[in-house]
């Protein structure tokens, strides 16, 4: 292995971060705090996420390793519940549909081979899972409220017919689930192509042989398929009710 | 033996301090034809709206065949009472997309001799089935509204300026089918309208005026 990066030589690669910055005030986009506070909390948040994995990966204990996967997967459904633009329950939503999305996933992975239940396979792919699943998420309830407020004299209409609140809201939703979808499936597409995606250029990094990285490549992206279609149809089947209130009136 | 079907008792309707409407009292018999006038911005649309609980009052009480309407499941009191748009809009792409929905939602079978018959009925034909809804005039986009509101018989019909967007001779055709509804169906029509020849044509008026009934005649009972 060749894996030589050390501190002095990410202190000169700071100098990509000055090229940004450089652009930004030459530019005047006023992201300049913006860029400094994202760099800052990069650098926080990776450095104590390395010694905690550190610490987790050499413990190896299920219980731990649990306990992360739970983190990580709160941590997505606030995340996701912060995108929802005041959707209510957005995170109690969320949460329940990441859960489910990445419990199912994870089974299935366990359940193939394609993974072991060891802390350094289980942590980085739940945190894939999680977070494809929180930006899966994101885009149907970014679709959810854009599409209610562009349709919403449809959906009037379909009430006044006398629709329930599923038949006035189905064309939305799933619109909404498709919204969600087609990131992953679109990406699938280019995949190797466009793109060495970060699990196969990990791997080969660490020296693994290209076609060994690719299966892996190949796992991730059933993997993400699954995760983000389980999430979106839960998150979206959930969150449309909420545009209704008890009289099964379109809110707002 | 005249239960009303529809009765009002001091309704009000207020949003952020704005009194909309104020202590509305009326009351409709089965088989009536009543028409709703007054003013730009009176409050006709928002007591129809009530009326249909698309929108609920946040004083008095709307009874429904002797019966709150809160205590009716929202869903089957909207399939009784329909209520038409004043700014009909189409959904799905095409006419028949939104002749299908009445009996999609009821899990019927599409009646499509019978939705052909309305078109014929309101000046308009088979070929309209077909049609993207984006290529309608805004007058056979109400027609079509309109027959979608009838296709599966309500109890009452109530209809917000359904034909300000149609010429004097389809105002008419319109007029008339809705009165064939009444008459022939027993269909209880509540229709709001500006026009003066279909106000002068109906039996009974209420006005609205500043969110209150101004005046009334023919038979009522308070
Ligand atoms: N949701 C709302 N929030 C605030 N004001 C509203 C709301 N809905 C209606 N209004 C106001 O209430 C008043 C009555 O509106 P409404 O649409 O019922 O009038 P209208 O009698 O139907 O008028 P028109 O003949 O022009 O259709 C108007 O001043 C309108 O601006
Ligand atoms: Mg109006």
């Amino acid at each position: 292995m060749d894996l030589r990066i050390n501190n002095t030589s990410l202190i000169f690669a700071m100098g990509l971060v000055l090229v940004a910055l450089a652009i930004v005030y030459r530019e005047k986009l006023d992201l300049g705090k913006d860029i400094i506070i994202g760099v800052i909390r990069a650098v926080i948040q990776l450095v104590i996420v390395g010694y905690v994995l550190g610490y987790v990966f050499k413990l190896d204990n299920n219980i731990i390793t649990f306990t992360m996967v739970l983190v990580i997967i709160f941590n997505a459904s606030y995340n996701a519940g912060k995108r929802s633009q005041g959707l209510p329950n957005a995170f109690k939503i969320s949460f329940i549909a990441i859960l489910t999305a990445t419990s199912l996933t994870l089974v299935i992975l366990l359940l193939s081979g394609s993974l072991v239940f060891k802390p350094s396979q289980i942590v980085p792919i739940t945190g894939m899972i999680a977070s494809n699943s929180m930006i899966a998420i994101g885009i149907s309830y970014r679709n959810l409220n854009g599409k209610f407020a562009d349709q919403r004299q449809q959906v009037l209409e379909k009430l006044a017919l006398g629709a329930d609140l599923k038949q006035a809201s189905i064309s939305i939703v799933r619109d909404s689930i498709k919204a969600g979808m087609s990131p992953t499936i679109d990406s699938a597409k280019t995949v190797g192509l466009v793109s060495l995606p970060g699990m196969m250029s990990g791997l080969m990094f660490a020296g693994v042989d290209p076609t060994h990285a690719i299966k892996y490549q190949i796992m991730v992206t059933f993997m993400l398929l699954s995760t983000t279609s389980i999430a979106s149809v839960i998150a979206s089947y959930m969150a449309y009710k909420n545009f209704y209130n008890e009289q099964k009136q379109l809110i707002g | 033996m005249y239960e009303p079907i529809i009765e009002l008792n001091h309704v009000s309707f207020k949003v952020a301090d704005k009194l909309i409407l104020n202590d509305v009292n009326f009351s409709v018999d089965k088989g009536e034809f009543v028409t709703i006038t007054g003013p730009s911005g009176s409050g006709k649309s928002t007591l129809l709206k009530i009326i249909a609980s698309m929108l609920s009052q946040t004083a008095g009480t709307i009874q429904y065949k002797g019966k709150k309407i809160e205590e009716y499941d929202p869903i089957d009191y909207r399939k009784e009472v329909s209520y038409g748009f004043q700014t009909a809009v189409l959904f799905g792409k095409t006419v028949k997309d939104n002749l299908v929905f009445p009996y999609e939602i009821r899990q019927k079978l599409f009646d499509q001799d019978k939705a052909i018959g309305y078109l014929e009925k309101v000046g308009l034909d088979e070929t309209y089935l077909t049609k993207n809804i984006n290529d309608l005039s805004g007058g056979e986009k109400q027609r079509i509204a309109l027959i979608r509101n009838v296709l599966i018989l309500p109890e009452v019909l109530l209809l917000d300026e359904v034909t300000s967007a149609l010429d004097e001779e389809n105002k008419k055709i319109i007029g008339h089918f809705i009165e064939e509804m009444n008459q022939t169906e027993q269909v209880t029509v509540l229709w709001v309208t500006h026009n003066p020849s279909e106000v002068a044509e109906s039996d009974r008026v209420i006005s609205i005026i500043n969110g209150g009934v101004k005046e009334k005649n023919g038979l009522e009972n308070q």
